[in-house]
């Protein structure tokens, strides 16, 4: 598939050079530049473009509030093009050509994992909104989005309950790539643990961007008619998500029958969707457009009329933003210094309000503290709450429900100061899962 | 509690005449349930509701099932909220005068409030007066397999004259006599041949999940039904991904049939024929929003227009790419290549920026939502619809080539050039129209697709490999090639699906094209002749 790889490197060569995405006119010396990594073409700019949107409202807002340590914020705004070298690429030239005090960015863990080693080296800030399966703690990247612990297990926590449905027989579905799987292979550890045994356990995989859903649809269907209840686990990614709901409903899978808890699919993803054979089905996020409460009403107002459109929705990805931009303003407060280096001292610990009407923490480990909702989709493309913790949840870096992963810790913070720190060899660099 | 329920619901309806004033006040208890906040708590407030025997109660499943059903926090008392948004009291059935009330909070519904509801409105109806109904209602007796509605299902029984209904209920029954610890061997045995009968996978799914300390006769019968049921179940799974192939097949074919034109008979690479294919598309949400706004009536035609708008508007860009680029081009292959593929992009980003990253809603007509079943086989509409329209597509097609006079130009032009161009054919002309009927084409399949995949910018990248694919394999410049290659691929990708998995499968049927190209170059159906050789 090296043809498709080319084609896109092209796409974001050849648009990159035409519109000039890159450059920012007028770049004045009393201005704190704020770096934003997200592509607007290609595959991902389904999803990625509207966060790029919602941070230049938050950076708009910081600016009429008077900025930040009396100087203005300034968006630099790059077009990685869902090409992950070019992700990379991208992050060298903000860092070290604008010179940007923090990035918020990427979408895929393949993104984030590309430009990965450009921060270490420039020492740069990444604030990556999107959930991700975990395995994972750098010094220069906060995850604003769910570990696996935020969203998978307290979603199979929901289903085994009596309200759930005590689900017993489950099917997990997903995507082929480094997030399904890894998020599989921890709930299939966590779901033996508690008993289930393997037979009633199914894992099935599809390519990107997959249409055909005839065969997986009716092996779910079949799969769940052992006689227990079943429910499917989707970490399905974007585009592949809509033939999946229609082949569901058009094969008649109710989700009084077989629920199906998705982890990708968002507001943003049933718009483009009949959702009227879908009520039912469930998604877990630590975010929905729903959650009634003034800070919600406040940002989907500010929201509407920032894009001017009443129709826009909102999602969890940019509720992360919202905590992570937050955040990155209340340490470099703290730090009086836009220096990275100040802010990853300061930003340990830093609480700020989510949307959800509670706070949330910035931990050691340089993920967040979030409440993990379940909803269930509604007729009208957005979710009814059935099911939330009752407190906040604190991302788990490391899961515990893989060998490898048990004993490892991260925790920035000096003297330890260490992402993968062994617990029981008493050593930083122990074994990473993949 | 779910069998309760449905149990109480039915004699509720049997028994209409058997309400009475002094369940008046156990309503009233019953109601409060509602107003806990629990979805336990609702689900018991439903069965006592349904139990209560009030002739109300019917009026209050049916609220909690519209999301009109609503209490207050303060006092615990529950409301209906009717179509004019009028406030009536649940336990009196008087409507609300007066202020307020304060804190109206609806009751929640979940999945498994939802299932309790399903089940009780479905035993409601085994007595229904649409037989349709009556059947669902008998399936969700027999699959709720609930010891307390024998009684129920027996009265049913007596009554029913549908002869495919009284074999669900007679199924129904069996389900409960075979589980029923004080039912004779001989009745036991009876009932695992009823079930056996069925042959489908709960069939299967009841025989297995029989106890262990059943009567010896019976779990051998039990042995015999499941291996007899496999066996079928085994056929239907072969006929079932026959038809799964054909389906993808079919879809392969309309994406690939337009290429087939301007790839196979034109020989031009163009790399920006998805991009047909989802220009078609958007022309479809585009008709469908037009639709929606001005004329919703005609939404169930809305596909019947945007096929030949989709048509217009693809074969138009075709002929505008056909006389400004690709006409420059001919000889130079990799030039085309490259300039239809920088076309290919500058098109996908220009609707991205014109319609938006997101994916568009394009709805399914009612005529093309839901499945019928043949044997133990799911026949969605919509695929089928489209099986159909593929093959239409090559039909007219076929026609259009074989038996017009613009078909014998370009078959001419294609042939032979030079000859076609001394014979007074004017050869521009007819490779204009060629490529705008194979982009238009392209456009139509595009509506086809809007049914199944998403509308999005990328939409035609995902059939464009897929596509060549399909042509080179079926051989290059042949319509018929192209049908067989469609097909075999679909069908191939399918048997092998449920043993490889979708990716391994994809890769398998990549690695067979790559090894049978290499043994006939030319794919199935070679082309003879003279623009062979040249």
């Amino acid at each position: 598939m090296d043809w498709v790889r080319g084609r896109r490197l092209l796409s974001g060569a050849v648009i990159a050079a035409s519109l000039g995405l890159s450059s920012v006119a007028g770049a004045q010396e009393d201005t704190i530049k704020v770096g934003i990594l997200h592509s607007l073409s290609g595959t991902m700019a389904i999803s990625e473009t509207t966060l790029k949107d919602v941070m230049l409202m938050l950076i708009e807002q910081q600016n009429e509030k008077g900025g930040l340590l009396g100087k203005k914020l300034e968006a630099v705004v790059v077009d990685p093009a869902s090409d992950w070298p070019l992700f990379a690429e991208k992050a060298r030239e903000l860092i070290s050509q604008d010179k940007v005090a923090a990035v918020f960015g990427c979408w895929t863990s393949v993104s984030r994992k590309s430009v990965l080693p450009v921060f270490k080296e420039l020492d740069g800030l990444l604030f990556y909104p999107v959930q991700y399966e975990g395995e994972e703690s750098e010094r220069n990247v906060f995850y604003t989005g769910a570990a696996p612990n935020q969203q998978a297990i307290p979603a199979v926590d929901y289903l085994m309950s009596e309200d759930g449905g005590s689900v017993e027989r489950w099917v997990l579905e997903g995507t082929d790539y480094v997030y399904p799987r890894t998020t599989n292979k921890i709930l299939e550890a966590y779901l033996k643990s508690k008993g289930v045994a393997d037979e009633d356990i199914m894992i099935n995989y599809t390519p990107f961007g997959f249409s055909d859903w005839q065969t997986e649809v009716a092996a779910i269907k079949t799969f769940g008619s052992a006689g227990k209840k079943t429910a499917v686990v989707s970490t399905i990614n974007g585009d592949a998500n809509v033939p999946f709901y229609k082949e569901l409903g058009n094969q008649g899978i109710k989700a009084e029958d077989i629920p199906v808890v998705a982890f990708s699919v968002g507001e943003e993803e049933l718009a483009g969707l009949d959702t009227a054979p879908l009520v039912g089905h469930l998604a877990a996020w630590n975010y929905f457009q729903s959650i009634d409460t003034p800070e919600n009403e406040e940002f989907i107002d500010q929201w509407h009329t920032f894009i001017g459109k009443d129709d826009r929705t909102t999602n969890d990805p940019m509720e992360a933003h919202y905590i992570g931009f937050n955040m990155w303003v209340k340490a470099v407060e703290k730090a009086g210094t836009t220096d990275p280096d100040a802010v990853i001292d300061a930003i340990v610990g830093v609480s700020v309000p989510n949307l959800t009407g509670g706070y949330s923490t910035m931990m050691p480990n340089h993920h967040i503290t979030k409440p993990v909702y379940i909803g269930e989709i509604q007729a009208d493309g957005q979710f009814d709450v059935v099911w939330n913790t009752p407190g906040l949840v604190v991302g788990d870096e490391w899961s515990d429900y893989l060998p490898d992963s048990k004993p490892l810790i991260a925790d920035w913070r000096a003297p330890l100061s260490c992402g993968n720190f062994n617990t029981s060899t008493g050593k930083c660099g122990g074994e990473t899962a993949n | 509690m779910l069998r309760i329920l449905a149990s109480a619901l039915f004699f509720l309806l049997a028994h209409t005449a058997f309400d009475s004033p002094a369940n008046a006040e156990g309503l009233a208890d019953a109601l409060s349930g509602f107003a806990k906040g629990s979805y336990a708590k609702t689900v018991d407030a439903l069965a006592a509701v349904a139990a209560s025997g009030d002739e109300r109660a019917v009026d209050i499943v049916r609220a909690l099932k519209d999301k009109r059903l609503y209490y207050t926090k303060a006092d615990g008392k529950v409301y209906i909220k009717d179509d004019s948004d009028t406030l009536i009291d649940a336990a009196t059935g008087e409507p609300f005068t007066g202020e307020g009330p304060f804190g109206l909070k609806q009751v929640r519904v979940n999945n498994r409030v939802r299932g309790a509801i399903e089940a009780a409105l479905g035993t409601l109806n085994l007595l229904a007066p649409d037989p349709a109904r009556r059947l669902s209602a008998a399936e969700a007796v027999f699959k709720s397999r609930d010891a307390d509605s024998l009684s129920a299902i027996d009265t049913a029984l007596s009554k029913e004259t549908d002869p495919a209904i009284k074999r669900v209920l007679e199924q129904a029954r069996a389900a409960i006599v075979i589980a029923d610890k004080e039912a004779t061997e001989e009745d036991q045995l009876a009932a695992v041949a009823t079930i056996a009968g069925r042959g489908d996978e709960d069939a299967r799914g009841i025989l297995t999940t029989l106890p262990d300390d059943m009567p010896e006769a019976v779990g051998k019968a039990a042995q015999k039904a499941i291996a007899a049921i496999d066996q079928r179940l085994a056929m239907w799974s072969a006929a079932q991904n026959v038809w799964y192939g054909i389906s993808l097949g079919s879809v392969l074919l309309l994406a690939a049939i337009g290429l087939a034109i301007t790839f196979g008979v034109m020989g031009v690479i163009n790399m920006a024929h998805g991009e047909m294919v989802m220009l078609g598309a958007y022309t479809t949400f585009v008709v469908q929003e037009a639709i929606r706004t001005s004329a919703p009536e005609l939404f169930d035609y809305s596909l019947a227009i945007a096929i030949p708008l989709a048509f217009l508007v693809s074969g138009a860009a075709g002929f505008l790419i056909e006389r400004l680029i690709i006409r420059w081009l001919y000889g130079r292959p990799l030039e085309t290549l490259l300039a239809t593929w920088g076309l290919s992009l500058i098109l996908q980003q220009a609707v991205r920026t014109f319609f938006g990253a997101n994916n568009r809603q394009v709805g399914n007509p009612s005529w093309m939502s839901g499945a019928f079943d043949v044997g133990h086989l799911t026949i969605t509409y919509n695929r089928l619809w489209i099986v159909v329209f593929a093959l239409a597509v090559f039909a007219v097609l076929n026609v259009i080539l074989k038996a017009t006079p613009f078909g014998l130009q370009m078959r001419a032009v294609t042939q032979n050039r030079r000859m076609a161009a001394s014979m007074g054919i004017r050869t521009p002309w007819v490779d204009a129209f060629t490529f705008a009927l194979g982009s238009g084409i392209a456009g139509m399949a595009g509506v086809a697709l809007s049914q199944i995949d998403n509308v999005s910018p990328n939409l035609g990248q995902g059939y464009i490999i897929d596509s060549f694919m399909v042509v080179v394999f079926g051989g290059v410049g042949n319509l018929w090639g192209t049908l067989a290659g469609a097909l075999t691929l679909g069908v191939a990708n399918k048997f092998l699906e449920p043993y490889a998995g979708a990716v391994v499968a994809k890769i398998l049927v990549l690695v067979f094209i790559i090894l049978f190209i290499q043994k006939r170059p030319r794919g199935l159906f070679a082309l003879q002749g003279r623009a062979v050789e040249s």
